[in-house]
């Protein structure tokens, strides 16, 4: 058992044989845990340890399962299909194969596509839609595969790996100079939220207490990132159902959010703010001020721009019913963050494994259950005006004290886990460490790992003209799972 | 319908006058580096051995910045025991060659106009298909906020088009995954020519934080020739205009800016 951003000694978890492995995983499922991490570090050449990280929402406590298994071993994901797409990564990534997997193939790699045919449907009535990985926008590449028969889209199968870059295998060995550089670049758009979960994992590995007013401004930066981004999500889905005013308002605010995080930290993304032992920028009473008027001003108007999406009926009626996914499926494929949250799973790490200022800070999750994209849009509005609120709260009281502490060599042989609750949902960080306190295995967890099943889940038995809204309703990050 | 024009009156009009004036970043934002190498003493390495993108090095006693490598992070600030450097708000750092991004005391060539017969081409209408190779949406998302109402592309002419085959040039973000290779080697292929090919942010020039990486190659360059460099991590989007609006001549470009 540990907590969010803690670590322990690994020769303190026990290890079990597979099948006590297996039976304690699925218990601890079927007991409403969630997998939040499941991974191996190798250990020879076919051998491996694995590690499941376990999620009890309502302790706001973490339990590792480990067990060591030789090439192949019986898949979990028939009974318990939300770690689908971590033993396909591991099948990849280690050649560890689970045998009984519905559907390996690969997650990333393109050595052969050959190798790793679509999922296709016969009949008279069905036929094939293949979209990207170049896209008709702006916006990162990846593959979607629709088997349609007319309109309707029966199954879609998204094939990623086009951004690959290899962050995982730049760690082993690290902490090296580049890393909090490739780290704030797991998905640009969640520079903060990625940052602290790497820094929350090194000072768990150092035994470092970060000061609270770097706590506070690690809160007021995470805040600014889901605000920016909410906003701009609420604007592009205006623009996807051709009601441009809001996509027009909603596109400048976004900015002008950007705008106050390069106030702070003199990057509109937030790079080099958050560091190992706190961050590398306060705030003086100008800029308080300063601030504090300008989320004033940018909070009345977000709450214009937002509300005419539900003041319109065609807008309201556009979103209502589509992308529809259920609790339950949400559950069974480890769905988490807005996406979560809009059918009625209370997850967020805010709440239910707070670390930092959120310990104290005493929210609760923002949730609906029209399940649909209205749903989701719901959320997002609803989390901005939350935001706000943090926001404000924060810059009334902020803490005094330093901003950072300087952090010790990493702990030896241990075991991290942190967990951070990004604008799209849950991040996880996994970190074990060698002999020497360096890297052996760092394993990221974005939030569109996950998510990604939750669109093609959504989608079936939609209109194919319906993808761009679903797809927007979730907007999930490509690079965040290519990693 | 009366409620959206209230809101409309309320959001007021918000685009920048950028050419005509210079807008004012906020004080933090993180431009084009300075550097005060007289500081600098004998045999100092401390801003080399920080920079997590080998993108300083000592020539003559003096460092040199490579912008095409910088991610305009903090280590080298923090690192310098004579704070010789010191990023400033100049957002206009786009360059035609791939060495006049390499800095020095001196100061920086800012991008030269095309010639005048591609300007005749395409001063007037500008189509770039953009294309994500290992982005991690810092860059794309910097693209994007050029189409919005503050800094509104399209005034200029310019615009982003789905089809490569409706494009004159090819807007390249991303380190070049392996991956996204024949993908990006495509396109460029179905733009017809002549066709121009902007890089934009340090991992589209030099790979950045993933240069020599197996799974990367080191930016555009490496599969396509450039005609436009763009740096920052991520660029500002004026960052990213001004290079476009000296391409077409629209500012005044060529200077060699004081340092």
């Amino acid at each position: 058992m540990l907590k969010n951003g803690q670590s322990i000694p690994l020769d303190s978890i026990p290890e079990s044989s597979f099948e006590q492995f297996r039976s304690a995983l699925l218990a601890e499922v079927s007991g409403g845990a969630r997998v939040v991490n499941f991974s191996a570090q190798p250990i020879g050449e076919v051998r491996a340890i694995l590690f499941a990280v376990l999620a009890d929402d309502a302790q706001g406590s973490l339990r590792v399962l480990k067990t060591r298994v030789d090439d192949s071993y019986p898949s979990l994901t028939p009974d318990c299909p939300q770690v689908h797409m971590f033993e396909r990564e591991m099948w990849e990534n280690l050649g560890l194969t689970p045998v009984g997997h519905p559907w390996l193939k690969s997650v990333r790699s393109h050595d052969d596509p050959a190798n790793h045919p679509f999922f296709t449907m016969v009949g008279q009535d069905v036929h094939e839609v293949a979209v990207g990985p170049v896209h008709a926008g702006v916006i990162e590449p990846g593959h979607f595969r629709f088997q349609c028969t007319g309109e309707v889209v029966q199954h879609l199968e998204v094939q990623m790996g086009y951004q690959h870059r290899g962050v995982e295998s730049a760690m082993v060995g690290g902490p090296h100079k580049r890393t909090m550089s490739q780290i704030e670049t797991v998905a640009g758009d969640t520079t903060i939220g990625h940052a602290i979960a790497y820094c929350e994992a090194i000072e768990a590995l150092s035994g470092t207490q970060v000061p609270e007013r770097a706590q506070a401004l690690r809160a007021l930066a995470l805040e600014l990132e889901r605000l920016a981004n909410h906003v701009g999500d609420l604007g592009a889905i205006a623009n996807d159902i051709g009601y441009l005013p809001p996509a027009a308002f909603c596109g400048r605010l976004r900015g002008d959010l950007l705008n106050v995080t390069t106030t702070l930290t003199g990057s509109r993304m937030g790079r080099s703010f958050v560091r190992p032992g706190g961050v590398t920028q306060d705030i003086d009473d100008a800029m308080l001020t300063e601030l504090r008027a300008t989320l004033d001003t940018a909070r009345s108007q977000c709450v214009d721009a937002t509300g005419l999406l539900f003041d319109s009926r065609s807008s309201v009626a556009r979103m209502t019913g589509t992308g529809v996914i259920t609790a339950d499926e949400c559950r069974e494929l480890g769905i988490v963050g807005v996406a979560a949250r809009a059918s009625g799973v209370e997850v967020d790490v805010r709440m239910h494994h707070p670390t930092g200022w959120y310990e104290s800070a005493g929210l609760s999750p923002v949730v609906e259950t029209t399940l649909d994209s209205l749903a989701r849009v719901t959320v997002r509005r609803n989390e901005i005006e939350q935001s706000f609120a943090i926001a404000e709260k924060l810059l009334k009281a902020l803490p005094g004290g330093p901003i950072r502490v300087t952090c010790a060599d990493l702990k030896s042989n241990s075991f991290a886990v942190s967990m951070v609750e990004g604008w799209r949902g849950e991040i996880v960080h996994l970190a074990t460490t060698d002999a020497d306190g360096r890297f052996a295995t760092y394993k990221i967890v974005d939030p569109s790992f996950r998510n990604w099943s939750a669109v093609t889940t959504a989608m079936r038995g939609e209109q194919i003209s319906d993808f761009p809204l679903c797809n927007k309703s979730f907007n999930l990050s490509y690079c965040g799972f290519d990693l | 319908m009366l409620n959206l024009l209230r809101v409309r009156q309320r959001q007021g009009h918000k685009t920048t006058a950028f050419p005509k004036a210079l807008p004012q970043l906020p004080a933090r934002f993180r431009g084009r580096p300075l550097i005060d190498s007289s500081k600098c003493p004998n045999g100092c390495t401390e801003c080399v051995d920080s920079c997590p993108t080998d993108a300083i090095q000592i020539t003559v006693g003096k460092p040199q910045f490579d912008l095409g490598k910088c991610t305009f992070c903090l280590e080298c600030t923090e690192a310098c025991p004579e704070n010789a450097i010191a990023f400033t708000p100049k957002f206009a750092m786009a360059t035609s060659t791939r060495d006049d991004l390499i800095i020095g005391d001196e100061g920086l060539r800012l991008a030269e106009a095309l010639d005048k017969k591609t300007r005749a081409l395409f001063g007037r209408s500008l189509a770039f298909r953009q294309v994500s190779a290992g982005g991690c949406n810092g860059c794309e998302a910097e693209v994007n906020a050029l189409s919005n109402v503050v800094f509104d592309l399209s005034r200029f002419g310019i615009s982003m088009v789905a089809s490569p085959r409706h494009a004159d040039g090819l807007l390249i973000t991303g380190p070049v995954t392996q991956n996204m290779r024949q993908a990006l080697e495509t396109t460029y292929n179905a733009i017809p020519d002549p066709k121009l090919v902007v890089a934009v942010g340090g991992c589209a020039i030099s790979g950045g934080p993933f240069r020599n990486m197996p799974a990367t190659n080191n930016g555009a360059e490496s599969v396509v020739p450039v005609d436009l460099y763009v740096p920052g991590c991520p660029p500002h989007p004026l960052t990213i205009l001004d290079g476009l609006l000296r391409l077409l001549d629209r500012i005044e470009s060529g200077e060699r800016q004081a340092g």
